[in-house]
């Protein structure tokens, strides 16, 4: 712990100290996944957790190998992805807005009628 | 010798060409070209026979000739099946048979089939089967004759069914190929064991007498009876099937539900002989290593003979009648071969049962052509729609009473010496044989006369309109056999055909053909007075051994016998039940892989929430379960 | 380039042209040109093996190319052929070629029908030149994924069923296959997956025995062995015509191919300790065929059960291990295969007159329709193993080398299975009678029209192709004969 806070007021920040940040990140991100009904909120959790990576892929790179680029590079492709994702995924919330006047989770049951399923087995068995 | 390829040649191109114009021609042309290519066939057949008999016999000893020879299908580097044809006196003699009883019925069929649909259909048809039936003949080998034995097997399921929108054809048709099918099963295995233990399927090596060939079979035997004889007696099953030996004699009756000229040829004169022709082209194999079978042979044969001929005394369709004593006469053939030696005087059963097969073949053949001429005038089959014939058919009534006195064995026809040389060697053989063959063919003259004096004589039947003379295409064949069966007992048949190759000099037992001639005669009579004025004899005679007169009407329930094995063991016994088994539980064995794995699905697919985030819990908590395990453990 | 990759490049350049063809016409077109181009490579290739032969090239393969594929596994994408396969070639192609015409009108959804079909065709053509287990493998797979969507969107009767039954079947059966497959690699040790190469490699008995059960009862499954065989009946009398004809004609015999190149070819230890198990199997299956197909009424479950006892007899030859027993099995699966194609076109055509195909709902079509009776009567007397149509000699040569093995079980086997040569006789000709022969009762039935043109080119192309075998079987017979050293000499080893 001493070393830590040494190193903390030394003026160079430890490697623990980014890691506790994207940890908290990271953790918040999946709380607000799992607990969101809002496909808005959920998108910004996944955003929330991708950027955690992103901090882990900068921070490992500049610590663990100085001399090399290849996390730096996986932050950069990481962030262009998201950047679709989220494109894409706006996308269809506003088209399920559209549609269902609403983005909450729960109402978007459409694709599993249970009854139409099972009929359809039915069938293909008889 | 090299043209006698084109014995066969010519007859094939017939067929494909016949049977591929369909009937774009005129029925007129394809008839003609049909008859003319077995004119021409018949023509080099007697040319062959000629020169063959006149040539080929330098030390008085017939050689053999294979003019032609080609590998046509090799199974290893010992067996393999060629086509060739082979000329020795047999296969000559029944060159001409087959050629001259051909051509008859295709210039007979000119006329008799006029106006039929499906008149090229059938002259394709009838050169198939006379390409087939050379083809056998001219066999170098087993497998050879395997192949054009299935063959006529077929023209012959073609031409029983050739009115194929009558059932009874059809059913016929079916008969007749399914049992010689069954029979030719055991043929086939036959061939297959005797070329395994031989490695050959040549006639030549297997007629040598050579025991070497035969050494891979010495001292194997199966139920107590050696591998030769198991082997020969299954190739003889099959040409029981074909020669419609007892008990597979059922389909030759049926068979007669094709036209007419189709019996004289096929079901009489030609294929039904071919199982003769089989015990005779392989009679050296019987004779010195099969010699137990040679004897059942001859016990077969005339237990046919005399079955048969029961049941045509009492048969009352025209061709049935013929049909039975068709199957009566090859059991006399039977007989022939099987109470025959090698060589010499104990040659003389051989000799005389190709003998009778020649003269049988023109004298049947002449009286399914007489009986087609009849129906051609009457439009039946019955015995009771005709009588009192003789006034119309003047022509058909000599030349059929001709071919009646040749079965009966009547002297001077032809008939009479070959049967007369099969009595004897019978009675050389076993007396009581002799005189049971002796018996029968007093029966066969009774049946005939019957047969006979209830075309052409009783009491007239009233017919629609007043029958006519067939036309002189159907007239001329009748005449030319009609000579052929008065003259043909003449011909020194023993100088051509012996199972040696030397020469023969028949001469005619006087006891034997005097008996003989005297039951025959005896039978005549009788026959006369029961049949020949409409009496009350026959009725009564009926009527006291009704149950057994019953029974042979019914042809003794043989064929019952069959649908109920065919009908009700193997549909409703084995059929149906492995069908059953089929659907119920090997394809419910597969069904119910389906069934378990979608009752499970739908067992545990509560699971399957569709939440995302239900799941994305699970799949934390589960990495978090893992990971505290794999640090922890 | 290598000429073997015409054949699944022509089947692909269909597929690109039929992508983008418009109407009908174009459809037809590029079809027909396509099989016609297949079938004219494979009648070239036949004749530069023959030339190759005949100039003294005795290497075991020909026209082989290998390009390395994924060189980590060592999968190679290596084609080549030996007398066997070109035949094969020629089969497929001629079963090919009748089966566009026979869909010639075919009127749902053309257009994706033969995408599909030219995709099964590529399949197919491709296995039978693999000789890398991967490039086999994968061409196996290409085969059938095709088969679920032709027979269960363009089938009829219970379609959907019989497309899942027969997709999930062969599915599990290649399964199998892939197990084996994967096991020859591993435990033969070989840096390789070409079948040449593995066949010199020795793998353990007790990890053969293993093998040899999986691979050969895969192959069994998609090759219909009993008591594997139940996609048959149901795959076949739902699928299109077509489709029947390519399924009994080509893919049964991918099953019964890969079993001899795959199973037997690399496994031989295994295959002489196991073989009376399959045997016993074949030979009853052969013997249950014939019997169900003789209680069916259902023209194409006859026809399916038929094919299950003939591609029994297949099996069984293959498993006698001796040179004239494979030789006969190669005659026999290509015999089968043209007949059975020339007996689901015929039932096909029937179909499309009568719309039912009980046998109890017909009579005396013969009168009406002469040409398809023919073809029809035809396809029966060649299965049936008439001298002079190919069905003959495969079974002969199939029986004579039976005949060559003494002990008991081979000879009570061989009985067993040459008794099917009556009962074939027997429901043959009842279906014959039946349908073909007597009155006709129905007089709808009286304005059928005969066959059309594409009909009768497709009829008489597989008539010929049968009678040609039937009649001059030793050009053939000699191009496997000389290709089956090898695997001879493996399994004599």
């Amino acid at each position: 712990m001493g070393e830590f806070f040494s190193k903390l007021f030394s003026g160079t920040i430890p490697l623990e100290a980014y890691i506790v940040v994207s940890l908290i990140m990271f953790f918040s991100g999946i709380y607000g996944f799992l607990s969101r009904k809002s496909l808005l909120m959920i998108l910004i959790s996944i955003e929330l957790i991708l950027n955690s990576i992103d901090i882990n892929f900068a921070v490992f790179n500049r610590y663990l190998y100085p001399g090399n680029m290849e996390g730096f590079f996986f932050a950069l492709f990481t962030i262009a992805i998201s950047a679709c994702e989220t494109a894409v995924a706006i996308a269809i919330v506003i088209n399920i807005y559209r549609n269902l006047n609403n983005v909450e989770v729960d109402s978007m049951t459409e694709l599993r009628e249970p009854s139409a399923n099972e009929t359809e087995i039915k069938e293909v068995n008889e | 010798m090299q043209y006698t390829l084109l014995i066969l040649v010519l007859p094939l191109l017939a067929f494909v060409v016949l049977g591929l114009v369909d009937s774009r021609w005129k029925a007129r042309t394809a008839g003609t070209i049909g008859t003319t290519v077995m004119g021409i066939v018949a023509i080099l057949a007697y040319y062959t026979a000629w020169s063959y008999f006149t040539t080929a016999n330098p030390g008085g000893v017939y050689q053999k000739f294979i003019p032609f020879q080609m590998e046509w299908m090799k199974f290893s580097d010992q067996l393999h099946i060629d086509l060739g044809i082979l000329i020795d006196p047999i296969s000559v003699m029944m060159l001409v048979v087959v050629s001259t009883v051909s051509l008859m019925v295709h210039i007979y069929s000119l006329r008799y089939m006029e106006g039929e649909k499906g008149f090229e259909r059938y002259y394709a048809f009838l050169s198939l089967f006379s390409f087939s039936m050379l083809g056998l003949v001219v066999a170098t080998n087993i497998f050879q004759m395997y192949i054009f034995w299935e063959l006529v097997g077929v023209s012959s399921y073609l031409l029983i069914g050739f009115y194929y929108t009558k059932p009874e054809a059809v059913a016929a048709s079916k008969k007749a190929f399914i049992i010689t099918r069954f029979a030719d099963l055991f043929f086939l295995i036959g061939i297959f064991l005797l070329s395994y233990y031989t490695r050959t399927f040549d006639f030549d090596v297997l007629n040598s007498g050579n025991a070497t060939v035969f050494a891979g079979t010495a001292g194997l035997s199966f139920l107590g009876l050696s591998l030769m004889n198991w082997i020969m007696a299954l190739i003889f099953i099959g040409g029981a099937g074909k020669s419609a030996m007892f008990p597979m004699h059922i389909w030759l009756p049926d068979a007669m539900e094709g036209p007419t000229p189709v019996s004289a040829l096929i079901h009489a004169a030609t294929m039904v002989v071919a199982g003769v022709y089989l015990v005779a082209r392989l009679f050296p194999v019987y004779y010195f290593f099969a010699p137990e079978v040679l004897h059942g042979i001859a016990y077969i044969g005339i237990f046919t003979a005399l079955f048969s001929a029961v049941i045509a005394c009492t048969q009352t369709d025209i061709k049935r009648v013929l049909a039975y004593s068709t199957i009566s006469q090859i059991g006399f053939m039977m007989v022939g071969l099987g109470v025959s030696g090698m060589g010499g005087h104990h040659g003389l059963g051989y000799m005389a049962s190709m003998f009778h097969l020649f003269t049988h073949a023109m004298f049947k053949a002449l009286l399914f052509l007489g009986a087609g001429s009849v129906i051609h005038a009457v439009h039946s089959n019955e015995m009771n729609k005709m009588g009192g014939l003789r006034k119309y058919l003047p022509v058909t009534h000599i030349t059929f009473l001709i071919a009646c006195l040749a079965i009966a064995g009547i002297p001077p026809f032809s008939g009479f010496f070959s049967k007369d040389e099969i009595l004897s060697a019978a009675f050389e053989f076993n007396p009581y044989l002799g005189s049971l063959l002796i018996f029968i063919a007093g029966l066969t003259a009774f049946y005939m006369f019957r047969l006979y004096y209830g075309i052409f004589w009783t009491k007239e039947y009233k017919h629609e309109h007043i029958p006519h003379e067939s036309p002189l295409a159907m007239l001329l064949p009748l005449i030319f056999l009609a000579l052929v069966t008065v003259f043909a007992g003449f011909i020194p048949f023993g100088k051509f055909v012996t199972n040696d190759g030397a020469d023969y000099h028949i001469h005619i037992d006087l006891v034997t053909a005097s008996v003989s001639v005297a039951v025959a005669a005896v039978a005549i009579a009788i026959s006369t007075i029961m049949y020949r004025k409409e009496n009350k004899i026959s009725d009564r005679i009926v009527s006291s051994f009704s149950v057994f007169f019953k029974i042979v009407v019914h042809k003794f329930y043989i064929d019952e016998l069959y649908m109920f094995i065919t009908k009700k063991i193997v549909f409703r016994l084995i059929s149906a039940p492995i069908a059953w088994f089929d659907r119920t539980l090997v394809n419910g064995t597969i069904n119910s892989f389906a069934t378990v794995t979608q009752w499970t699905s739908l067992q545990i697919k509560g699971i399957q929430t569709g939440r995302v985030q239900q799941y994305a819990f699970v799949f934390l908590l589960s990495t978090l379960l893992i990971a505290a395990l794999i640090i922890f453990i | 380039m290598n000429f073997l990759l015409i054949f699944i490049l022509i089947p692909m350049l269909m597929m690109v042209g039929l992508f983008f063809a418009n109407n009908r016409k174009q459809i037809n077109l590029i079809t027909l040109s396509g099989s016609v181009l297949l079938l004219l490579s494979a009648i070239g290739l036949t004749f530069l093996y023959l030339h190759q032969r005949a100039i003294g090239n005795t290497a075991e393969m020909l026209f082989i190319t290998d390009v390395p594929w994924y060189p980590a596994f060592n999968i190679h994408f290596l084609v080549g052929v030996d007398g066997i396969s070109v035949i094969m070639l020629l089969l497929s192609s001629i079963i090919v070629f009748a089966s566009v015409l026979v869909s010639w009108k075919i009127d749902t959804m053309p257009k994706e029908y033969f995408i599909w079909f030219s995709l099964l065709s590529a399949g197919a053509f491709g296995f039978f030149i693999s000789l890398d287990l991967f490039t086999l493998f994968f061409f196996l797979e290409m085969s059938l994924v095709p088969k679920f969507l032709l027979i269960g969107i363009w089938g009829s009767g219970k379609k959907e069923y019989s497309a899942f039954k027969l997709a999930l079947m062969v599915m599990g059966g290649s399964v199998l296959v892939l197990f084996g497959i994967l096991g020859i690699y591993y435990f033969s040790g070989a840096e390789s997956m070409n079948l040449l190469e593995l066949a010199k490699h020795t793998i353990p008995l007790n990890i053969q025995y293993y093998l040899f059960v999986s691979s050969f009862v895969g192959f069994g499954i998609i090759g219909a062995m009993f008591p594997f065989h139940s996609w048959v009946p149901d795959g076949h009398s739902s699928a299109p015509t077509s489709v029947s004809m390519f399924l009994s004609g080509i893919s049964m015999k991918l099953g019964a191919y890969g079993a001899f190149r795959v199973a037997i070819f690399l496994l031989p230890e295994a295959a002489h300790q196991l073989a009376w198990i399959f045997l016993i199997l074949a030979a009853f299956s052969v013997f249950y065929g014939a019997f169900t197909a003789l209680a069916q009424t259902d023209l194409k479950y006859i026809n399916a059960y038929a094919s299950i006892s003939h591609c029994g007899l297949l099996f069984f030859a293959f498993l006698i291990f001796n040179e004239t027993a494979i030789t006969g099995a190669f005659l026999q699966m290509i015999s089968h295969g043209l007949i059975t194609a020339l007996f689901f076109a015929t039932i096909g055509m029937i179909y499309s007159r009568t719309h039912t195909r009980m046998i109890n709902d017909m009579n005396g079509l013969m009168k009406v329709i002469p040409f398809i009776g023919v073809s029809f009567t035809i396809a029966g007397l060649a299965s049936l193993g008439l001298p002079g149509f190919s069905g003959f000699i495969a079974e002969m040569t199939i029986f004579v080398g039976a005949f060559q093995e003494t002990d008991l079980l081979h000879r009570v086997l061989t009985l067993i299975a040459a008794t099917s040569i009556v009962i074939t006789a027997v429901y043959i000709l009842r279906v014959v009678g039946k349908v073909l022969f007597g009155t006709i009762t129905n007089k709808h039935h009286l304005e059928f029209a005969d066959a059309t043109w594409w009909e009768r080119v497709s009829v008489i192309v597989l008539v010929i192709a049968i009678a040609g075998l039937g009649s001059a079987p030793m050009l053939f017979s000699n191009m496997i004969n000389d290709s089956l050293q090898p695997v001879l000499n493996n399994l004599m080893r």
